[in-house]
């Protein structure tokens, strides 16, 4: 337990934690929005996969560059699931708004299976082989070893969460996204068009999801219809444990999540690490029922 | 119909074709095979289900995520104690109520550290729990305590644990069927008469339980936390009991499952299964027994009965060949049919009459 791994499982930790944070933000969003868990947001990221691994092939097979091609796949999918989200809420979540709250939760759950079985559909049951356009070469830093691949995985979302704070604090649209979230009524007095701004959120939420799954799928060099369960569970824990809602909780919780489980390799067998994860969930929540920065909410249920 | 039914001599009738009608399913669906009488006996058990969690989330209005975990729990607790998986055969009378205990207790468990928290942190951490438990379940076959190398198997892992013991009334094995007047009974179809008793007897307690001081502390509860606290109910209490009751049902049912299968394994009590049971509860009409129970027979049954239209033989005859696999066809229609109905029925097929907010429905 030398302090080598140590630092080796704090990396390993910081590259899967920023894509549970960029998956925990969909959730956040439209959690913040809706207060609704939106169940399906791990389909959505494994569309996102499954869709950039075949456009990068189809490209990479008519002879575009790989580098180029996976630009043009990732940019591909983020439209793709972009569409599904804004289409999803639309069909299943919209019409649910004023109804009790736990029907739009019955519903999410219905087009997580049906969305699933829809890339059975269209993509198969198959694990698909994610090709390595970014290279796996081990770098050595000190003790710690580092792959070119884990270095963009972490930079692209460190980039893609300041710009989505940017987008959200500082711009007139980001505005209208926290009024809505603030008081939809009131908001939509205010000349907001709360539709809008809930399709955007969902719209925004799915293209990071999309960059999310495509991240997974080339750091495990797989991508399969049932990925996106394990992952969304993770990420929805990521989001919960920073404060639901609160777009630097699912940072820090997606960051936390995955510092815990890969340092907590090192004390418990592999098999536990799921198991881990929900035991530091349950132990922060004990402490902190509203998260880690989650702010105060005195009657929301 | 309700017109119908509020006359009393129509209800006894529609009473006494209700039971007569319960009581030859399991004969006429043993004509058609008894695959289908085990479908009988599922649902029976997803009854028992649905209105243990109905306590919990429709009555208490607390989200629980992971609720298959105290089926789990029962079904483990008959598995390791009546199987030869360590050589241990105790009769009903000490499983049926240890399982129960034991689930009931898992409740507490659950239920003591998670009192502060409401809504969806609630789900979250119940859904945890249910993972815990099924991954425990899938790794306690290779405990080893610290300092020694003695490998102990506690629960078979991903395999499962076989060879369980049935139902013995005292010498009598369910299992194994009867003879009445030269007709033979299969044991499946002696299961579904215990499980109908069980679930009469789960629908007569959680009703009573409903209506009882508890009952109307727990609804107050849902409706509005701090007012109830207002009223001095001890809403610490009040919680614990309703978890405890729920995790009691669903430990029962487990323990049942056990005994019909002679087999579990950690695949049967995975997340969706917990998904699927609030979706029983929810679809039906929350906190109303005859919505819950329509609701759970429904989900318990629609696979089986799409499985049998969605067949490859049957897309031959209509399309010609097989356009879709029917496992994928039979959720597609599964899932699209849980879709709109919350779409068209945001209560619930069957929501109680007399409540106008529904659980959790705090005004937005």
């Amino acid at each position: 337990m030398s302090i080598d791994v140590l630092l080796q499982q704090i990396v390993n930790g910081l590259v899967v934690g920023s894509v549970y944070a960029l998956v925990a933000l969909g959730y956040t969003m439209v959690y913040g929005i809706l207060q609704l868990i939106n169940f399906a947001h791990g389909e959505i990221v494994m569309i996102g996969a499954l869709a950039a691994l075949f456009v990068t092939n189809a490209l990479i097979a008519v002879g575009v560059p790989p580098a180029l091609a996976l630009v043009i796949a990732i940019l591909a999918a983020m439209i793709i699931c972009a569409i599904v989200g804004v289409s999803v809420e639309r069909i299943a979540y919209r019409p649910l708004r004023t109804a009790p709250r736990l029907a739009p939760l019955i519903t999410a759950i219905g087009v997580s299976i049906f969305l699933q079985q829809i890339a059975i559909l269209v993509f198969g049951r198959n694990y698909f082989t994610f090709p390595e356009i970014i290279p796996k070469t081990p770098m050595q830093f000190g003790a710690v070893i580092v792959t070119p691949n884990e270095i963009v995985i972490f930079v692209t979302s460190l980039l893609l969460m300041a710009g989505l704070l940017f987008l959200v604090n500082k711009t007139k649209i980001g505005t209208a996204m926290r009024a809505t979230a603030e008081d939809q009524k009131v908001a939509g007095l205010m000349g907001i068009d709360i539709n809008k701004i809930i399709a955007f959120t969902f719209a925004i939420g799915s293209g990071l999801g999309a960059v999310a799954g495509v991240m997974v799928a080339s750091n495990y060099g797989q991508a399969h219809y049932f990925m996106g369960f394990m992952l969304g569970l993770k990420a929805f824990t990521a989001a919960v444990m920073g404060g639901i809602g609160n777009l630097w909780g699912a940072m820090v919780g997606g960051l936390i999540l995955g510092l815990v489980e890969n340092v907590g390799l090192m004390f418990v067998r592999g098999d536990y690490k799921d198991i881990f994860a929900f035991v530091v969930l349950v132990l922060v929540l004990i402490f902190r029922p509203q998260g880690l920065i989650g702010e105060k909410v005195a009657e929301r249920a | 119909m309700s017109a119908l039914l509020e006359n009393k001599r129509n209800q006894i009738i529609a009473f006494v074709a209700l039971g007569i009608f319960l009581l030859i399913l399991p004969f006429l669906a043993g004509m058609i095979g008894q695959a289908w009488v085990r479908i009988l006996n599922i649902t029976l058990l997803y009854v028992m289900l649905a209105l243990g969690l109905n306590v919990v989330v429709g009555v208490a209005g607390l989200l629980d995520l992971g609720y298959v975990a105290f089926y789990a729990v029962g079904a483990y607790t008959w598995a390791l104690l009546a199987s030869n998986h360590f050589d241990l055969s105790y009769p009903f009378w000490v499983l049926l109520p240890l399982g129960a205990f034991l689930a009931a207790l898992a409740g507490l468990m659950l239920g003591a550290p998670v009192l502060k928290l409401r809504g969806d942190y609630l789900a979250i951490v119940t859904l945890g729990f249910g993972e815990i438990i099924r991954i425990l379940m899938n790794n306690l076959d290779k405990v080893s305590l610290p300092g020694s190398d003695t490998v102990y198997n506690l629960t078979n892992g991903p395999r499962g644990v076989t060879g369980i013991d049935g139902l013995n009334f005292f010498g009598f094995k369910v299992r194994q069927g009867i003879e009445v007047f030269g007709h033979q009974v299969t044991g499946l179809q002696l299961y579904y008469f215990v499980f109908l008793a069980i679930a009469i007897l789960s629908v007569w307690m959680v009703y009573n339980l409903q209506h009882s001081r508890l009952g109307r502390a727990w609804q107050a509860l849902r409706e509005d936390e701090i007012a109830a606290k207002a009223m001095g109910i001890n809403v610490r209490n009040v919680k614990l009991a309703a978890f405890a009751f729920g995790a009691l049902t669903g430990g029962l049912a487990g323990g049942l499952f056990a005994a019909m299968q002679g087999f579990v394994s950690p695949e049967s009590f995975g997340l969706l299964e917990s998904v699927m049971i609030l979706a029983m509860v929810v679809l039906g009409g929350m906190g109303h027994i005859p919505g819950v129970i329509l609701g759970a027979v429904l989900l318990a049954a629609m696979p089986e009965v799409i499985r049998y239209v969605a067949d490859e033989n049957v897309q031959q005859k209509v399309f010609g060949l097989v356009v879709i696999a029917p496992e994928v066809l039979r959720n597609l229609i599964f899932s699209l049919a849980m879709i709109l109905i919350m779409l068209y029925r945001p209560r619930g097929l069957w929501p109680s009459p007399d409540r106008k907010a529904d659980t959790g429905g705090s005004a937005k």
